[in-house]
């Protein structure tokens, strides 16, 4: 048992530190840093730098042109890319349709999607939700018909994810309402630009355009755009939702923002002295820090099990949990360390960072769904 | 970086958890617990075959320090068991004292009878008006009948009614908040000068406060410099504490989890109420989140700065301490009425998980500590 990084653990993050510190541009640096929200050309811009040094997919096999990096390294990796502020690898494509069609997909799919996604030319969105089907998601209605060689599509998914700047998008659609309702779902992929579809935009509560209503009217989707088999859809949307979880705890973004917290209450003054002096702050901050020592060696516990059986473990849950409350309780004491100010919504102000970080205790699965989850896969109850 | 132990590793653990299981059950343990004593000679002397006395003696006095990984295992197969013999007092705090105060001499003539079985030290330190302060003492030493004589008061101290010596903190030199100054003294429990008031702690431990007239010691190592000692020895005894409730907290939740699924309201086991399982569910995660911290307390235990040290156990202790709370008291809850009785092994873990939150130093006294030392860390 051994806490400690390995000595090529150790070279291995020294050569990720050396590449963040030279790759990111400065101004997209100082986005991320100052919490303010990225473009899509930073993002992309980032994603294509990474995969002309060969990094595109760094959580990926080989065989598919990734990097092959064993779980601790995908999580070195994350931790000085957040560190360092580098953009946010956009997750649809890389850690959710990917893997599916890695796992799932035929051939011609694996060979028409797998390099776009790596090279950054597609761009995916999620088109999971519905107004009907948030938690309960297996109660989707959006229909597929099939007509000859393509499905005619139907329906509206929502809380879509960057959809204005996507090109394609992965659904699960019905496409049989007459049996049980997780055993008529289907995983199809639908280009944006094809005739029916329209996305419209959803304001959020600190006024960014992040998430869109997406709209299916008689969208005609080819055959080919299965993934696996028709009604199969449900196991790969598990499949999925299971899968994204090296970075679910978000520990290296949380370490960043708590290294910030500490520099915003240095700076601020209470009684004339610093604030992160004051014990009934510093206490406060002090409950977070230790909670995030924490949430770093589970997930790391975590990660060299799934390195040791190879198979997605129902501890995500506990990592998502406990990494959300973390990302929202700095963020509360972001906005509380800047007193009165907190109350400008200016760009990247905290106040906005704090209203904005609600959704992730909803977003990927509520965090009461994960507690079901905990509850009947862990406890058994 | 490495979670899982070396197959020699894994199988001390599965021995020790083995021998708890079948020779220290609840009702085995209850015998112990009624008993006059209150803890046992045969279940010492059992530990001792084990070799499980001797994970903190060094190798020269046979020993098998610093069994890192052992004593973790060891210390969280105790804790689901809720052990009433001295392991921690003697084994751990009282032998790392030993190790890191005395001469080769005086190792040789402590420690070896102390792994075999036939002798018992437990320190003798925390005084009434000190709460938590390693460095408060004000129990003095003074030359007198051709050696040391004491004279204070010490509290709670933790299996002194079991124990042959008495490792008393004393002062020869400074004022009572000095770190320096501090010596160790071997004062024979029933020696003369020492009495002792005995009591059980509200988990079923002995303890006794000690009261020292003018007691003979023998001074352990040099004379005034035991503060660094006290402390390797004290943050020891945290890291076994973290993983030793690392242990009682699993079995808190077994239990729970156990008796929920039986218990049947409304027609149906309580398991199946949203509001129990999404209580358990949050259970779950504060035992994970206490356990990863026992991982982190053990690797630091003996991180040569102190304050890299004090860092990460204050830290490992405000989280294993929250579970502590959180844990006892839902585990309690969730039992209903059985859960306030005497007869079922939940209030028993309950009350060992609550003197685990206050064993050296509460959640609150830590989360200050670990202010001050990130405070220095950081330079602010």
């Amino acid at each position: 048992m051994d806490l400690n990084f390995t000595g090529e653990e150790l070279a291995f993050r020294d050569e990720v530190r050396a590449f963040m510190d030279t790759n990111i541009p400065p101004e997209t640096r100082r986005k991320v840093l100052e919490g303010v929200e990225v473009s899509r050309d930073d993002t992309l811009g980032w994603h294509q730098t990474l995969h002309r040094h060969g990094w595109g997919g760094p959580n990926w096999p080989k065989e598919f042109g990734g990097t092959g990096w064993d779980p601790v390294r995908q999580y070195i990796f994350e931790e000085e890319s957040a560190a360092a502020g580098a953009p946010r690898l956009l997750p649809f494509g890389l850690k959710m349709v990917g893997p599916v069609i890695m796992r799932f997909g035929n051939a011609a799919q694996q060979k028409r999607f797998l390099p776009r996604i790596l090279s950054g030319e597609d761009w995916w969105a999620q088109g999971y939700s519905e107004p009907g089907a948030g938690s309960d998601l297996a109660s989707l209605k959006t229909r597929a018909e099939r007509k000859d060689d393509h499905y005619v599509v139907n329906g509206q998914k929502t809380w879509i994810t960057l959809a204005q700047h996507a090109n394609w998008i992965f659904c699960l659609v019905r496409t049989d309402p007459a049996v049980k309702k997780q055993a008529g779902i289907s995983f199809l992929l639908i280009d944006m630009k094809a005739r029916g579809v329209t996305v419209r935009p959803i304001t959020l509560l600190d006024g960014s355009h992040e998430v869109n209503e997406v709209w299916f009217e008689d969208v005609e989707v080819p055959v080919e755009n299965l993934v696996g088999d028709e009604n199969g859809g449900w196991t790969y949307a598990k499949f999925l939702l299971g899968h994204e979880r090296t970075n679910i705890a978000g520990v290296g973004a949380s370490k960043r923002e708590l290294a910030r917290l500490k520099r915003i209450a240095s700076e601020e003054r209470k009684d004339g002295k610093p604030l992160l002096t004051d014990p009934g702050f510093a206490t406060r901050v002090a409950q977070v820090e230790v909670e995030l020592m924490a949430l770093e060696i589970t997930n790391l516990r975590v990660l060299a099990a799934e390195a040791e059986r190879r198979a997605p473990g129902p501890e995500a849950s506990l990592l998502k949990i406990k990494g959300t409350e973390i990302q929202q309780a700095i963020s509360e004491l972001m906005m509380h360390a800047v007193g009165p100010r907190a109350l400008s919504l200016r760009r990247g102000a905290l106040a906005a960072t704090y209203l904005n970080l609600r959704k992730t205790s909803i977003y990927g699965g509520s965090n009461e769904i994960q507690k079901n989850i905990i509850a009947q896969t862990i406890l058994g109850l | 970086m490495r979670f899982s132990p070396t197959p020699e590793q894994q199988q001390l653990g599965d021995m020790v958890q083995r021998f708890f299981a079948e020779q220290y059950r609840f009702d085995a343990r209850r015998k112990i617990l009624d008993s006059r004593e209150g803890w046992s000679r045969e279940t010492w002397s059992k530990l001792a075959e084990l070799g499980l006395l001797s994970l903190q003696v060094p190798e020269e006095q046979g020993g098998m320090a610093p069994a890192v990984v052992e004593t973790l295992l060891t210390a969280t197969a105790t804790g689901t068991a809720m052990l009433l013999e001295p392991w921690v007092s003697s084994a751990i705090i009282g032998t790392v004292l030993i190790r890191e105060l005395g001469s080769a001499k005086e190792r040789e003539e402590m420690l070896v009878p102390m792994a075999a079985g036939d002798r018992i030290a437990v320190p003798a330190h925390f005084e009434p008006a000190a709460r938590y302060d390693l460095h408060r003492v004000a129990t003095s030493a003074r030359r007198g009948g051709g050696g040391w004589v004491l004279k204070g008061r010490k509290s709670v101290v933790l299996h002194a009614p079991a124990a042959d010596l008495l490792l008393v903190s004393a002062r020869t030199s400074g004022a009572a908040d000095e770190a320096t100054g501090i010596s160790v003294f071997a004062v024979p429990r029933e020696g003369p000068g020492v009495a002792l008031s005995q009591y059980r702690t509200l988990d079923g431990m002995c303890a006794a406060d000690v009261e020292l007239a003018d007691a003979p010691g023998t001074l352990i190592g040099a004379d005034g410099t035991a503060f660094a000692a006290l402390a390797t020895a004290f943050d020891q005894g945290l890291a076994v504490r973290c993983a030793e409730a690392v242990g009682a907290l699993q079995a808190t939740l077994d239990a729970t989890v156990e008796y929920t699924k039986t218990r049947q309201q409304f027609g149906v086991p309580i398991a199946r109420f949203q509001a129990l399982q999404h209580r358990m569910a949050d259970m779950l995660i504060h035992v994970e989140q206490a356990r990863s911290m026992s991982y982190l307390a053990a690797m630091r235990a003996s991180e040569p700065s102190r304050r890299e040290r004090r860092r990460a156990l204050a830290a490992a202790k405000v989280v294993v301490g929250n579970a502590c709370r959180y844990v006892g008291q839902e585990a309690v809850q969730l039992h209903g009425g059985m859960g306030v009785t005497d007869e079922i092994a939940v209030s028993h873990l309950f009350r060992r998980l609550t003197a685990l939150e206050m064993a050296l130093g509460d959640t609150a006294h830590h989360l200050e500590q670990f202010v001050a030392a990130s405070a220095q860390a950081e330079g602010t």
